[in-house]
């Protein structure tokens, strides 16, 4: 029968295990590029490729990198944004079911578009008026081209 | 501590010690296999290529060059699939294996689906037969089968674009690839079939050592020298000054382009000397008075126009935007982290997210109900001229029948040509107007105000 100090260190050394072999696979897969402002991080997995060169070629490029607009100003926002569209790239990327286009969800397309109005809100306001429309035409429609042209 | 007390707590201690490595061994499994799955997408992205064969100027099958490139290969050899669009591809139809056509399956018959085609084309063997269109894997079968290979001779020339060309052309030319061409073209179809093997294969669009694309077939050399010399630009040659871009839609246009057989040597020519549109290829035919075959129910002197998709897309707004035929047949699309043109070649409505949403981002329905909107306005417009032509026939018919002169016919005779030339230029084309949809839609319109001169002339005919 185990004494308890061996239990002990038969825990500690499962759990070093874990951590251990968790810490190398994350290291391994830069994750911790994901808590930087980095653009390049972004197609880390080659998935983005096509967005991070339309990117460098953007009228954004010298203003705003990817979180700029895909992620809200707010610290909490931020991270918050972060973990949840982290955890299910992760996801889709290893299950790979995704689309070879790859298509913004509802939610972030409204931080994309709030995040225009970030550094626009003057035009944004002139554009709206006194008026609070219901379906307002996001900006991306007609300037779709601005972030990433794919 | 009693005895059963101890037996409880190392029982107590054995489970629990049980527990934490299976949760040990379950975090350990999952961490590992991530591990492994990111190490994996890591090896994809270093972009595998092993040279494993040798391709000369001369490696013709096309399973060698699938050796070096299994992920293109491998979508080449899926364009065996039949599978249907609203108008366009074809439903698998089995069929009675016969001594003279051993095919199991077929396309279905269009002649069948729309009669009218009978009237259009008497006289001409397409009259007998004609099916609708089948992947590029089937292009020599369904050549050499098909019935107007019984009712008519047709000479070599055909293989141009029914066969992998490049090599048997250089082959019986001696290594020169413009006089075997010239040699084929006057074989008869049979001799000439015996010389090719293949259906069309990596080294006809694509040079062996760079893996660049090249026009390697004559008809298309010639015909865009032509039609560039028309623009004021000489000795055009398509494989040194073209841009990639530009070759992504030109070899495909070695073959998807109206045509005719020049003279006696059958030699295969590209109408485009006066240039690409409809009226230049009309009045280029009207110049050098061409005819395909004369109408067996007017006697008028008529023209079949064929599967003029290039012509078409030129055009088209896509054309315009400096869209090519393979951003939408062939689009990327990735395996691992490769980004590979599709060598599926088929319908982009089969797969709408890699071939439209790259630029439209609309849904998949939104944007094939657009497409399809086109193709029905296309359609109803091409029956109307259908119905109005197939109504001309009948009124010259008649009129010829009355005892009506061919001098007097002349002109009757040349508005059906017109028509029917136009008509067919839009029927033969494989997007139902979508390549150019306003273009086609003219096109057609002219076909019927043709029909509509033609029977006007008709009743003066009648009236003298």
């Amino acid at each position: 029968m185990l004494s308890k100090s061996n239990f002990i260190i038969l825990i500690g050394v499962m759990a070093g295990l874990v951590i251990g072999l968790g810490c190398y696979t994350f290291i391994y897969a830069k994750g911790y590029s994901y808590l930087t402002d980095d653009p390049s991080a972004c197609a880390n997995c080659h998935v983005m490729s096509q967005q991070y060169n339309g990117w460098i070629k953007s009228s954004h490029r010298s203003v705003a990198k990817c979180n700029d607009c895909h992620t809200p100003a707010s610290f909490v926002g931020k991270y918050a944004t972060k973990a949840s569209n982290g955890f299910w790239h992760s996801f889709y990327f290893t299950t790979g079911w995704f689309p070879d286009n790859i298509q913004i969800n509802e939610r972030n397309t409204k931080v994309a578009e709030q995040a225009c109005q970030k550094c626009h809100q003057d035009i944004v306001d002139a554009i709206d008026g006194p008026h609070q429309q219901a379906n307002k035409t996001p900006c991306i429609t007609c300037h779709k081209s601005v972030g990433h042209m794919e | 501590m009693s005895e059963k007390q101890a037996t409880q707590r190392s029982g107590n201690s054995f489970r629990f010690i049980t527990i934490v490595v299976g949760i040990t061994a379950v975090a350990t499994i999952g961490i590992t296999a991530l591990l492994v799955n990111i190490y994996e997408h890591k090896q994809e992205a270093r972009n595998p290529f092993y040279r494993v064969v040798e391709l000369t100027d001369t490696t013709e099958a096309s399973e060698t060059w699938g050796k070096i490139f299994p992920m293109q290969y491998d979508d080449y050899l899926r364009t065996v699939d039949q599978e249907r669009t609203k108008y366009g591809g074809s439903e698998a139809m089995p069929q009675t294996p016969t001594q003279a056509d051993p095919r199991s399956i077929v396309a279905q018959s269009r002649l069948e689906e729309d009669p009218r085609l009978k009237t259009m084309w008497a006289g001409y063997a397409f009259s007998k037969d004609f099916r609708k269109k089948r992947g590029h894997a089937y292009m020599l079968d369904d050549q050499m089968y098909t019935e107007r290979q019984i009712v008519t001779h047709q000479p070599g020339t055909c293989l141009h674009c029914h066969a992998s060309i490049y090599l048997p052309y250089k082959r019986l030319g001696e290594g020169d690839l413009i006089k075997g061409f010239d040699k084929m073209n006057q074989l008869p179809y049979f001799e000439a079939r015996k010389l090719v093997t293949h259906p069309v294969s990596c080294i006809d669009c694509h040079d062996p050592n760079t893996m660049q694309l090249r026009v390697t077939r004559p008809g298309f050399l010639e015909g865009i020298r032509a039609l560039k010399a028309s623009q004021g630009i000489k000795d055009y040659d398509v494989n040194t000054m073209a841009t990639r871009q530009e070759m992504r839609a030109f070899v495909c246009g070695q073959c998807h382009v109206e045509y005719y057989f020049k003279g006696t040597e059958k030699r295969l020519t590209y109408p485009w000397a006066k240039g690409i549109k409809i009226d230049s290829i009309m009045a280029y035919y009207e110049e050098i008075k061409f005819k395909d075959w004369v109408h067996a129910e007017t006697g008028a002197e008529v023209l079949k126009a064929q599967h003029p998709e290039f012509e078409t897309w030129n055009q088209g707004i896509h054309a315009r935007s400096g869209v090519s035929c393979a951003d939408c047949h062939m689009p990327y699309k990735r395996v691992g982290a490769l980004k590979i043109s599709d060598h599926n070649v088929r319908s982009p409505m089969l797969d709408i997210n890699r071939a439209c949403q790259t630029c439209h981002k609309w849904s998949e329905q939104e944007l094939k109900e657009r497409v399809e909107i086109i193709q029905d306005r296309t359609f109803r417009l091409r029956n109307l001229a259908m119905d109005a032509l197939i109504a001309l026939i009948g009124d010259i018919k008649k009129a010829k029948e009355d005892g009506k002169s061919d001098t007097a016919l002349a002109v009757p005779r040349n508005y059906q040509r017109k028509a029917q030339f136009y008509l067919d230029f839009v029927e033969s084309e494989n997007s139902t107007g979508f390549h150019a949809p306003e273009e086609s839609a003219r096109i057609l319109g002219e076909s019927i105000n043709f029909t509509r001169m033609g029977q006007v002339a008709v009743r003066e005919v009648i009236i003298k």
